[in-house]
């Protein structure tokens, strides 16, 4: 069923079971994000020391995709560099705008690549995107404080 | 004359868009009017028809095409007029219902200081809280504009307009009353006529957001009382891009125009301008012409159907739904649970489920309904809810499309293993 392609098991475990999800209270900055167009909403927190992300934490209300999306993008860039960690990214983004041509490189996207799917359906990539969005304006925030 | 009882089957042979498939080869089934509703072949003829054999600017030619033009557009404010009951110098069109609220609350806010609409520090501009984003932002951004105090009328666990409190909220402060007649959300009707006479008590002018209401049951403007009312084309079976903003010729005349240039004026000098009256006043340039013939061509085929059937029809449609909800565990209706007073909305949410992942298994099984807040952020606030599952009926729904509808909600259901 089509279906399947866009919920796959490993979506569907991090949705029940998130991954990083409950905000710390040690972070170099927090951001809110929300999508207007549907309400989902997270909020998230970042820790960055030395030029690497050294923790992630959220919350959030969203749908399935929105809510593992952001748990499976947590796992993949806490104990990365911030650089490395946009390369990973621009990986997912460009998946996320392939309309279904592209698979994804799973030595690059890990789990994210669960979410190939997603591209087949234009309504749900801006769910996709929600917590990566965060993860990247947060980092900036993180950096410009950590150079004041 | 279509003979009674509707028969929702043979009218949808009149939509075009039903001979198509959604996913997976299934028929559609269209439960999201709405946010639009779909068009007869007699809407869309008549566009064409308007393009192909008609096409002039009204009100400006001296030739044949245009002397046509003009009568297909003012023969369309005529359908307008006679379908809720008003004048035909009484219909302005306008893009949207948005904008003719928007429109309104413009007008007001350029009202001459001192005047029975100008507003300032110490007036009130009363609202509920059950209204759509369209008839809340003008009327919140015109306070802050004006200095005038933004209140609004609460609503009940059950969804309905808590009235208990009209007449701590409506007092001698109140200049506006701007409320809908159909919750787009909820469903549930408003008492216009207790709303009408508390603004009345107080000289508050009354704007009705009609957009749920008008394509559905039948209206009568006189009766409702109101000063303004506006709706939209394209939720009336109508074309997109047109929409009706009705007054009684007092209001109208008293208004400022919020647009200003062609058509739309008596005299010109390089420094002054005075108005044509009501509606060409609010008509500046060239208009939707095509869109307002569609829009005639619409509520004439609602008008031979008979709008008390169209209200009959589709409130049997919510009975068995709302009976249909209530047999399905892990499944709340939010709104009024009785077809009493209520529109053929229903919204629901399903435990364990985000709507947008409800209405993506819905949409495998060709059934399109809305998912989300539904532009009324601050009411799915109220109940607690980032947004819910909307089903919409219309007069080409059947009881068919609501066992399809049931059956998928339990499909998702099971597909979640909830």
């Amino acid at each position: 069923m089509e279906l399947d392609s866009l919920y796959q098991e490993v979506i569907l475990d991090h949705y029940k079971h998130p991954h990083h999800k409950g905000l710390s209270n040690e972070k170099d900055a927090q951001v809110h994000h929300v999508n207007p167009s549907c309400g989902d909403e997270v909020t998230l927190n970042i820790s960055v020391s030395g030029g690497i992300v050294t923790d992630i934490s959220w919350d959030g209300v969203g749908c399935s995709i929105s809510q593992a999306s952001t748990s499976i993008m947590s796992e993949l860039v806490i104990g990365k560099t911030v650089a490395e960690s946009y390369r990973v990214m621009d990986h997912f983004s460009q998946l996320m705008s392939s309309k279904g041509t592209l698979k994804g490189d799973e030595d690059i996207l890990e789990d994210a690549v669960a979410l190939a799917g997603v591209s087949k359906f234009p309504a749900r990539v801006k769910c996709a995107l929600l917590g990566w969005m965060a993860f990247k304006d947060a980092s900036v925030q993180a950096i410009e404080e950590s150079e004041k | 004359m279509k003979t009674l009882p509707l028969s929702a089957v043979e009218i949808k042979g009149d939509f075009p868009i039903f001979a198509r498939s959604m996913r997976n080869e299934k028929p559609l089934i269209y439960l999201d009017s709405g946010a639009t509703s779909q068009k007869p072949r007699s809407v869309i003829d008549a566009q064409s028809h308007f393009y192909e054999h008609i096409n002039a600017a009204v009100h400006r030619g001296a030739h044949l095409l245009a002397e046509e033009a003009d009568a297909a557009y003012e023969g369309a404010r005529e359908i307008v007029a006679n379908f809720i009951g008003a004048q035909a110098n009484e219909i302005v069109f306008t893009k949207s219902a948005t904008e003719g609220l928007n429109a309104i609350a413009y007008s007001f806010g350029s009202a001459e200081k001192g005047s029975r609409l100008s507003l300032g520090r110490g007036d009130s501009i009363v609202v509920t809280e059950m209204e759509h984003h369209a008839n809340l932002i003008p009327w919140q951004q015109l306070a802050r504009r004006t200095g005038a105090t933004l209140k609004w009328i609460p609503i009940t666990s059950e969804g309905r307009l808590d009235y208990s409190t009209l007449e701590e909220i409506v007092d001698s402060s109140t200049k506006i009353l701007a409320f809908t007649h159909q919750s787009n959300v909820l469903g549930t009707i408003n008492d216009v006529a207790t709303l009408v006479a508390a603004a009345k008590s107080v000289g508050a002018v009354t704007v009705l957001d009609a957009c749920q209401s008008v394509p559905h049951f039948p209206i009568d403007v006189k009766a409702l009382g109101v000063d303004l009312l506006t709706f939209s084309g394209h939720k009336a079976l109508g074309p997109t891009g047109i929409g009706v903003l009705w007054g009684t010729s007092s209001i109208l005349e008293e208004m400022e125009p919020f647009l200003y240039g062609g058509s739309m004026i008596e005299s010109v000098t390089m420094t002054q301008a005075t108005w044509a009256p009501a509606p060409r006043k609010f008509e500046a340039g060239v208009p939707n012409m095509a869109g307002a013939v569609g829009l005639g061509a619409a509520l004439q085929y609602l008008s031979d159907i008979g709008m008390e059937n169209v209200h009959s029809w589709e409130k049997s449609l919510t009975d068995y739904a709302l009976s249909e909800f209530a047999k399905l565990s892990g499944v709340s209706v939010i709104g009024p649970l009785t077809s009493e007073n209520r529109g053929a909305v229903i919204s629901f949410t399903v435990d364990g489920i985000h709507p947008h992942d409800v209405g993506q298994v819905l949409d495998q099984h060709g059934i399109a309904v809305r998912t989300g807040h539904h532009c009324a952020w601050p009411l799915m606030k109220k109940f607690g809810i980032t947004g819910t599952t909307r089903a919409s009926f219309y007069l080409y729904n059947t009881i068919s499309d609501v066992d399809s509808l049931i059956a998928a909600v339990k499909s998702a259901q099971e597909y979640f293993k909830v």
